[in-house]
């Protein structure tokens, strides 16, 4: 008996299916070629004092990874529709193994979108110290944490043919207000709302390419909130689906 | 007086399958339906058994509350001494449930493997694709499989568990005849390994020759259980009916093979459990015997006229 038979099989399936690599994966990076490439040589993005490259690298990775550690989740949704996980609920399998399973292979998923970003960064010019990448990059993997918790609840909470538009509209609110697509500077309602986000916090994690700190406690405050409430919705959302069978 | 010990927390545990007083009701358009209504059933480990029923007998619904999938309204389930949650924790149950499809992007061997990685004791996953003929499909994603493919692999994902008790639910609804045939043919070679099999059928052949014992469900109760043979001879009544004016209905009755006689004008209506022999003399004792038609009762016949005389609140029950 063993869940990590089940874990790698959950992983092998996902990276079969080839919507997921879409949006995950190809989307973020043509996008990134889109819209950095022409702005190469633009040291300070909007008075953000992040270059171009960087900072939608940065955006990017927090849009592609948090597709995917919330469709990671969310492909519970398709499981429920077809009755799958009524056939896993005779079966020894915890639903601890099950959910964390669904969570670990949207990690995975998010690991790959990091490392094609990053390249295709590098290609257009971006540079920090190694010490500083792989800083960035575990901020960037505690931000995910309130969105692996949304996508198990979103995948409790809708059907299959509801999920896309559910899916696809919550994450691109997510990344437009928390500032993927342009950076976030000033003041004002929208700067507030952003900064109660986690994904302003996402993508924020950049900041450390620079030298800077990038979160200070506000940050860390918020992406902890959105941690426990998003972890409270998805077992909410879990109890109300199986009472129901 | 001094220490009178009392515990018995050392008692084995109880042998087989103990269902007590089991109810259901579910809340529907017109009011409750009442899908299960009070059911009792003790099974012995290695016996098969099967729940026959018509559609609406509350077949599923007890077999979803034996499997721990929904929680009774009252009365109780015991798998091998333990709860149905238990028992399922403990791999000791196998299920072919009559709805849901298979995940996609995984091949069929694959998704056995899966499967039986999650059981204690999983039989080997050659030995499943042999068993249920899906070896020649084994490469194939789940996806591309027919109707009938992915019936057997649902299948093979109940077997792989190697299970104390399998639980089959219209496991052959959607096959054709042959593939039925191999169906049940898998089944015996499977259960001769002493699993315990309960599995729900509306067809009375499959339960007569599979079951050792069948459970006769109408109207969310248990009408009738006995070994097969015995439960046949009760439903599987024919109607044999022939324009005969002159002979009597005492002697009619009084025929091999006949149960009882009616008379209606000039027809005479027979009930046989052997229509055939029932026929035979018929027309030696009276040749002139025309217009001759024999219907079998379906299974709904034979249930109104098991449950005929059964309370009013019947009508109820039958709108699930």
């Amino acid at each position: 008996m063993s869940t990590a038979t089940y874990a790698r099989y959950e992983v092998l399936r996902t990276f079969r299916n080839k919507r997921f690599f879409i949006f995950s994966l190809i989307f973020p990076v043509t996008m990134y070629l889109l819209i950095a490439g022409p702005n190469k040589g633009e040291g300070d993005l909007a008075g953000s004092g992040i270059s171009a490259p960087l900072y939608y690298m940065v955006g990017l990775i927090g849009f592609g990874t948090m597709v995917a550690v919330t469709a990671g989740g969310a492909r519970i949704a398709a499981e429920r529709t077809v009755g799958w996980n009524r056939q896993l609920r005779l079966t020894p399998l915890m639903t601890r193994s099950y959910l964390s399973a669904k969570v670990m292979t949207g990690y995975l998923m998010a690991g790959v979108s990091i490392v094609v970003l990053s390249v295709a960064g590098v290609g257009l010019g971006v540079r920090m110290p190694v010490g500083r990448w792989l800083e960035m990059v575990a901020l960037i993997l505690v931000a995910l944490i309130p969105f692996a918790g949304m996508g198990i609840a979103i995948g409790h909470l809708f059907t299959t043919d509801s999920l896309g538009p559910a899916l696809g509209g919550i994450t691109s609110i997510f990344a437009f207000l928390g500032g993927t697509w342009f950076p976030i500077t000033g003041s004002g309602f929208f700067v507030d709302l952003a900064h109660a986000l986690p994904s302003y916090w996402l993508v924020q994690a950049g900041h450390v390419g620079i030298g800077g700190s990038a979160w200070g406690a506000e940050g860390w405050l918020v992406v902890t909130g959105w941690s426990i409430a998003m972890a409270v919705a998805a077992a909410w959302a879990y109890r109300r689906d199986t009472k129901r069978v | 007086m001094t220490t009178t010990t009392i515990t018995q927390t050392d008692a084995p545990p109880e042998a087989g399958i103990t269902i007590t007083g089991l109810e259901k009701t579910f809340r529907g358009p017109g009011g409750p339906v009442r899908a299960v209504r009070g059911v009792d059933l003790h099974i012995t480990p290695g016996e098969t058994v099967a729940l026959l029923g018509p559609n609406g007998a509350g077949k599923t619904t007890t077999i979803d509350m034996m499997l721990g999938l929904l929680p009774p309204d009252a009365g109780g389930v015991s798998l091998f001494g333990m709860t149905p949650q238990a028992a399922v924790a403990a791999g000791a149950i196998g299920a072919m449930l009559q709805t849901g499809q298979l995940i996609m992007d995984l091949t069929v061997r694959e998704i056995i493997v899966v499967m039986g990685s999650l059981y204690p004791h999983p039989l080997p996953v050659d030995e499943v694709l042999d068993l249920t003929g899906m070896a020649p499909l084994a490469r194939r994603r789940t996806q591309k499989l027919s109707g009938g493919q992915s019936q057997r692999l649902r299948f093979a994902l109940a077997l792989v568990a190697n299970p104390d008790l399998l639980v089959l639910d219209e496991p052959t609804v959607a096959m054709d005849v042959e593939a039925r045939r191999s169906f049940w043919a898998t089944m015996r070679r499977f259960t001769a390994r002493g699993t315990t099999v309960v599995f729900a059928t509306h067809y009375l052949e499959e339960a007569d020759e599979f079951a050792d014992r069948v459970v006769l469900m109408a109207h969310g109760r248990i009408v009738a259980d006995g070994p097969s043979t015995e439960i046949k001879a009760r439903v599987g009544m024919r109607t044999i009916r022939a324009t005969l004016p002159e002979a009597s209905t005492a002697a009619l009755e009084a025929l091999p093979g006949v149960a009882s006689a009616d008379r209606r004008g000039a027809a005479v209506v027979l009930t046989s459990a052997d229509s055939d022999r029932a026929l035979r003399a018929l027309l030696r004792a009276h040749p002139q015997a025309r217009d001759i038609e024999i219907t079998g009762a379906g299974l709904e016949e034979a249930f109104l006229e098991i449950t005929g005389q059964d309370d009013p609140e019947d009508e109820e029950a039958v709108a699930a």
